[in-house]
């Protein structure tokens, strides 16, 4: 009986030993991780000067469609007749009919403003974020369209699968109070 | 940063199409040169002192008053609500942890694990999550500039804390995974035991690979192949969700298989849930050995009485413990081994190490207009000579990532083998620590009243 509870109460020392050891190596693990920790949340968003239009942001977001979305930074938009983002290159006439629209679900809302400036609206509900408008404005017009991360939509996933595969690199996490980089607002932000 | 990106905004892009122009002609370089200098020096002026002339088509005035609107940029969910998510996570361990050690009530954890697959699973999206949160840590150790937020180290380190205190409870209610698999449980088999440890080393295996692509910067792959987190959002690739609802589906024969035989964060859970100072216990006060429980447990983690006799019979003892215990350091180098092997194949994992092995193994991929990463890679100017140094670097930290892996892994498999001939004495029917989920089922066979 004696032996019994010898064996017990060793083995209630290891146990114990072993649950403090545990207990601290967790808490070394904390300390050394609250030394980085930030006390800000983290969300993902598309450095639009890095973005290549490649188009993975339609597909390869978890959700369908894609939460990447075009976003236009009116206050560099040209309010061109002929703009780059919203007629086909390519076009049978300069009309805009359905089949000259670059946009493959029409999500881009023209209207006349003044002779001779329109201006280009993005539906969000349309817009699938295959970024063939961003190509067309970037490489003809000023660049006004650009892709961001729409984080009413985002489920801020722990890993980007954009990101993963984004060729250009050009999705990263950025700081939930600046959770935008809209193209506009990068030269109005670094003048103030 | 920003500042970088501002300069960089449209100069560098008109510049070097200016550049390849003038440089396609080659009559009277130098001074195509000295007016290229001169161009860029007034154009980086211009550009410096009137940011607005850097638009093609500058902004018209409008004349009719017009009021431009600004972009929509809607706010990502508040830092408060993450808070919230902590403050709940924590409640629900909590609760968990009362139904199962105090209140003893299978309702109670029941209840409590629906509450958790409509909070955390469905509502939150199963993400952010514990298993998951491994990576974070493991990338806040790894690379310098990551910063953990502190709600992805909460949700780590809580779950681990409470089970070095009382034992799985957090697979039990607080976990929406755990939740959803033991809400399906129809008929639950029994595995043999062979069987069990068998598959039971795969979540090593899994953690090793997370750590290791979590370190080495190239993915996520826990989160990944997360087989529930498409059913929770109710959207995902098409596979993702044939995977979600296979587990499921055998989830109501072979309870819990991905707690059992995938979870890392289990294998966690389980180090210290073997250490736990209060766990779950099947009878309140003192077995009776009425055997009742013994079919109740669908994971096989109850621990029989042991026949001693049989024991000694079988020849189990110091003899076959001896020779086990030489062998794990033969498994340890095995392990460093395979896993010194198999760093190449691992590394391919990886998206630069992909593609300079791409480019280098087929240099004709680089007249391919569709190969977007080639193109890509090729249009931002990046060198050849840099692209094969990165990954030349990031192999080699998979060299050591999955030597140290492999040795881990080896170290598993000598000691799960050296487990089994360990014999401990037990009189009464027992929950085994480190595979109970704490689920509380057993309780409600115990026919002991307090």
């Amino acid at each position: 009986m004696e032996n019994k509870n010898k064996a017990q109460s060793r083995r209630k020392f290891i146990t114990n030993g072993v649950r403090a050891s545990l207990l601290l190596s967790l808490g070394a693990l904390s300390v050394s991780a609250l030394k980085k920790v930030s006390g800000e949340g983290y969300v993902w968003q598309i450095d639009p000067f890095k973005c290549t239009q490649c188009g993975r942001c339609a597909t390869e977001c978890v959700l369908n469609p894609s939460a990447v979305k075009c976003i236009h930074a009116f206050d560099l938009c040209g309010y061109c007749d002929l703009c780059g983002g919203y007629l086909k290159p390519d076009a049978n006439a300069q009309s805009t009919a359905a089949e000259n629209q670059l946009c493959p679900t029409a999500a881009i809302e023209r209207k006349f403003i003044e002779e001779p400036y329109f201006e280009y609206h993005i539906d969000e509900d349309l817009c699938i974020g295959c970024g063939k408008c961003v190509a067309g404005c970037t490489s003809f017009g000023n660049g006004s369209m650009h892709l961001q991360i729409m984080h009413h939509i985002c489920v801020n996933c722990n890993e980007c699968a954009i990101a993963r595969v984004c060729p250009s690199d050009a999705i990263s996490r950025v700081k939930a109070s600046e959770a935008y980089n809209v193209k506009g607002d990068f030269t109005n932000h670094s003048e103030a | 940063m920003k500042d970088q990106l501002n300069q960089n905004s449209y100069e560098p892009r008109a510049r070097s199409r200016k550049q390849r122009r003038i440089y396609g002609f080659k009559l009277k370089p130098v001074i195509f040169t000295f007016v290229f200098i001169l161009f860029t020096l007034a154009f980086n002026l211009l550009s410096f002192n009137l940011s607005a002339q850097q638009q093609r088509f500058p902004k018209p005035e409008f004349e009719t008053g017009y009021e431009q609107p600004s972009p929509l940029t809607p706010e990502p969910r508040a830092l408060a609500m993450e808070y919230f998510d902590v403050l709940v996570l924590l409640l629900v361990l909590a609760a968990a942890t009362y139904f199962a050690l105090k209140s003893r009530s299978r309702q109670g954890i029941l209840w409590l694990s629906v509450f958790t697959l409509v909070y955390f699973g469905f509502y939150r999206n199963g993400c952010i999550c514990s298993i998951g949160a491994i990576q974070n840590v493991t990338l806040t150790f790894f690379d310098s500039g990551y910063a953990i937020s502190l709600t992805a180290l909460l949700f780590f380190i809580l779950p681990l804390l409470f089970t070095l205190f009382f034992g799985r409870t957090f697979c039990a209610g607080a976990c929406p995974l755990g939740a959803i698999q033991d809400l399906v449980v129809i008929k639950p088999i029994s595995l043999p035991k062979w069987l069990n440890k068998t598959l039971g080393l795969i979540p090593y295996i899994y953690l090793a690979l997370a750590v290791l692509f979590a370190a080495t910067g190239t993915d996520f792959i826990i989160c990944r192949y997360d087989p529930f987190v498409g059913i929770f959002r109710m959207d995902a690739k098409f596979h993702m969700i044939i995977l979600g609802i296979a587990f499921l589906l055998m989830g109501m024969f072979v309870a819990r298989p991905y707690c059992r035989f995938l979870c890392p964060y289990g294998v966690l859970l389980s180090w210290m849930s073997r250490f736990s100072k209060w766990h779950l216990t099947i009878t309140p006060s003192k077995c009776i050995q009425c055997k009742l429980c013994t079919h109740s447990c669908p994971f096989d983690a109850i621990d029989f009485p042991t026949n001693e006799k049989e024991v000694v019979k079988s020849g189990l003892g110091p003899k076959r413990f001896i020779t086990y215990a030489l062998v794990v350091p033969l498994w340890i180098a095995l392990g460093v081994f395979v896993g010194a092997k198999s760093h190449t194949f691992l590394s391919k994992a990886n998206q630069d190490v992909y593609l300079a092995e791409l480019l280098i193994s087929k240099p004709e991929l680089k007249n391919d207009p569709d190969n977007i990463d080639v193109q890509t890679f090729l249009a931002a100017g990046k060198s050849m000579e840099q692209l094969v140094a990165d990954a030349n670097l990031i192999r080699k930290k998979f060299y050591t990532g999955s030597m140290i892996a492999g040795g881990f892994l080896g170290l598993v498999i000598g000691m799960t083998l050296l487990n089994t001939v360990v014999f401990r004495k037990r009189q009464d029917y027992e929950p085994h620590k480190g595979n109970c989920y704490s689920c509380a089922r057993c309780v409600d066979y115990c026919p002991v009243e307090k």
